[in-house]
């Protein structure tokens, strides 16, 4: 199972807590799944001064519980959301989020790399949504992460794992860091596709609080990470242009 | 004074119990601090759309099927009830909303662009489709609890301000919302902001939903050019001031809907926290001599008819409810 930061985590399927029809489900889709780790967004509900009855509800998932700076535009931003995270919620983990574009959602690179910078030298554990851009994942190493977190596709897209050749050059790149496939799965065999690439978890919210039942979705997804996991360790075939039949010719009984 | 119930709270909760149980001869008492229906309960700040089957996009079925009868109850109390359908719409890049939406509920037919031109025509060009539920229906909820609370009156049911003097035994039915958190440990608030606009154009006659993975909005004609525009859904019990970000998503996406709306004039906006619990459904819950109406969450004025029904079941027949806890 991963690890990161030194704490192993009981499955690697990390779940949103947003967009659920309601907390019931949204439980019950923890319980079905075995999700190890919760993410939850301060920003959001902290408007208007209250949430600490919904932070205790996630809480009472009893899973780990892993604040984000979602909706952060700004280094600024990010930082002041990651300190009152780390004061609600208990915890120096954070999911970093630094959006450079209203409507892509996409991160911002150079707001990502200053941010993680800050937050560890504040001892925060920073868990950084970024791109599949290698030179990236290398600058956010040096500023002190030790898990990467690149996007399968944009937020919410639900398109899987959009860039294959970007995402396997990545993990080739720096083979020993824990990495999450975090943001645009739609399907559990995204899922599993991640986890054959040799990730260690996936993050996702939108694909199981917004399908029709949530909770089977949930359970969908924790079983193709569990298939992907196992294909991954059993060292899979290698694809080939030439069809191999799997019983040789020769030797077959000769009908006449 | 003696009354065989007392009931606590004249939002939209208490006052349909009121109307259910003095329309059966019951002697009541109403409390409420604020002395009646008003800005200081979330119901005052509601949509008001009686729409059981969208709601089934994401709520249980019983809500669905409790609130069927709503729109009857609305009008047989004497409220102003619109039947005129709910419309569904999405824009261009959004329409697979659209089929997600027909999917997961019941009650719909599919328009086409000249069919929607016809039922709306101030949107005449605008979509290529739409879902028409044409069974639904939306009343103005400061004018229904007004209704309620003069029909109470013209029976002699002033409402009180403060319980003085206290209630002398009966039945406390304790319809406060979130206030009842005192008492209700899993009730949660949650928070929702909106605005009243005032729009000369689009004239549009029926709810309006616009489908959005980020902004959901709907629409509720209040007649005069003046509709709601509704609503955030965040988990916080926050009742301040709407966020700036909230309205100005809220009214981006209705000036999405139609660029007339640019001209709109905003002449409220509000924020208040819904009482909910855990599953988002409402429950009657006995304690003792009091029993609890709440968690009618984003539902009040499709479920307080069902709600009050029952308790008027359970007081006077004996019956055992099915949101009974």
């Amino acid at each position: 199972m991963p690890v990161f930061y030194g704490t192993e985590i009981a499955s690697p399927l990390m779940l949103g807590t947003a967009q659920y029809p309601s907390p019931a489900v949204l439980a019950e889709a923890f319980r079905r799944s075995g999700a190890g780790v919760a993410t939850v967004s301060l920003r959001r509900e902290a408007a208007g001064g209250g949430g600490a009855e919904f932070w205790a509800l996630i809480r009472e998932l009893g899973v780990r519980v892993m604040p984000n700076t979602a909706g952060c535009h700004s280094v600024r931003e990010a930082v002041t959301t990651a300190h009152m995270a780390r004061e609600v919620f208990g915890t120096d983990w954070i999911k970093l989020e630094v959006i450079g574009h209203a409507d892509t959602l996409q991160p911002d690179p150079f707001g990502l790399v200053e941010a993680a910078r800050i937050l560890t030298e504040d001892g925060f554990r920073v868990f950084p949504y970024t791109t599949e851009d290698g030179i990236l994942g290398g600058r956010l190493l040096e500023a002190g992460c030790e898990v990467l977190m690149p996007w399968g596709a944009p937020i919410g897209t639900g398109l899987g794992l959009n860039n294959l050749y970007g995402l396997r050059t990545l993990r080739a790149q720096f083979p020993e860091v824990p990495m999450v496939v975090d943001a645009g799965l739609g399907r559990p065999s995204h899922a599993a596709q991640a986890m054959e690439l040799g990730f260690d978890a996936v993050l996702l919210n939108t694909a199981v609080a917004r399908a029709g039942d949530p909770a089977a979705m949930a359970e969908g997804f924790a079983r193709a990470l569990e298939a992907g996991r196992l294909a991954r360790a059993a060292d899979p075939m290698e694809p080939r242009d030439m069809a191999a039949p799997s019983t040789p010719l020769l030797g077959l009984a000769v009908l006449e | 004074m003696s009354a065989e119930v007392t009931i606590l709270g004249a939002g939209v909760a208490g006052l349909t119990v009121a109307h259910e149980l003095a329309g059966r001869g019951v002697a009541l008492r109403i409390i409420d601090p604020a002395g009646g229906p008003g800005p200081e309960g979330c119901s005052w700040w509601a949509g008001g759309m009686l729409a059981p089957y969208c709601e089934g996009e994401t709520a249980e079925e019983s809500v669905v099927r409790l609130g069927g009868d709503a729109a009857d109850w609305w009008r047989a109390a004497g409220a102003e009830v619109t039947r005129a359908g709910t419309l569904v719409l999405a824009l261009g890049r959004d329409r697979s909303e659209l089929d997600r939406f027909a999917r997961r509920t019941r009650g719909h037919r599919r328009l086409s662009a000249e069919a929607l031109d016809g039922l709306e025509p101030a949107l005449a060009g605008r979509f290529t489709g739409a879902l028409h539920l044409p069974r639904e229906a939306h009343l103005d909820p400061r004018a229904a609890l007004t209704t309620l609370r003069r029909g109470l009156a013209a029976r002699g049911l002033a409402i009180e301000r403060d319980a003085t003097p206290a209630p002398t035994g009966g039945t406390v039915i304790d319809c406060r919302g979130l206030a009842a958190r005192d008492r209700l440990p899993g009730l949660r608030g949650v928070r929702g902001e909106m605005a009243i606009l005032r729009a000369p154009d689009p004239a549009l006659r029926r709810v309006v939903r616009l489908l959005h993975p980020r902004h959901p909005l709907y629409l509720v004609p209040r007649g005069d050019g003046i509709y709601m525009l509704g609503a955030t859904q965040i988990e916080s019990d926050g009742r301040g001031p709407p966020s700036l970000r909230s309205v100005a998503e809220l009214l981006n996406a209705v000036y999405a809907l139609h660029p007339a709306f640019a001209e709109a004039e905003v002449l409220e906006i509000g924020a208040d926290a819904r009482p909910a619990f855990a599953d988002n459904l409402p429950r009657i819950v006995r304690e003792g001599d009091r029993i609890h109406v709440n968690g009618l969450f984003r539902h009040g004025f499709l479920l307080a008819p069902a709600l009050a029904r029952m308790v008027a079941g359970l007081l006077l027949d004996g019956k055992q409810p099915e949101l009974m806890q």
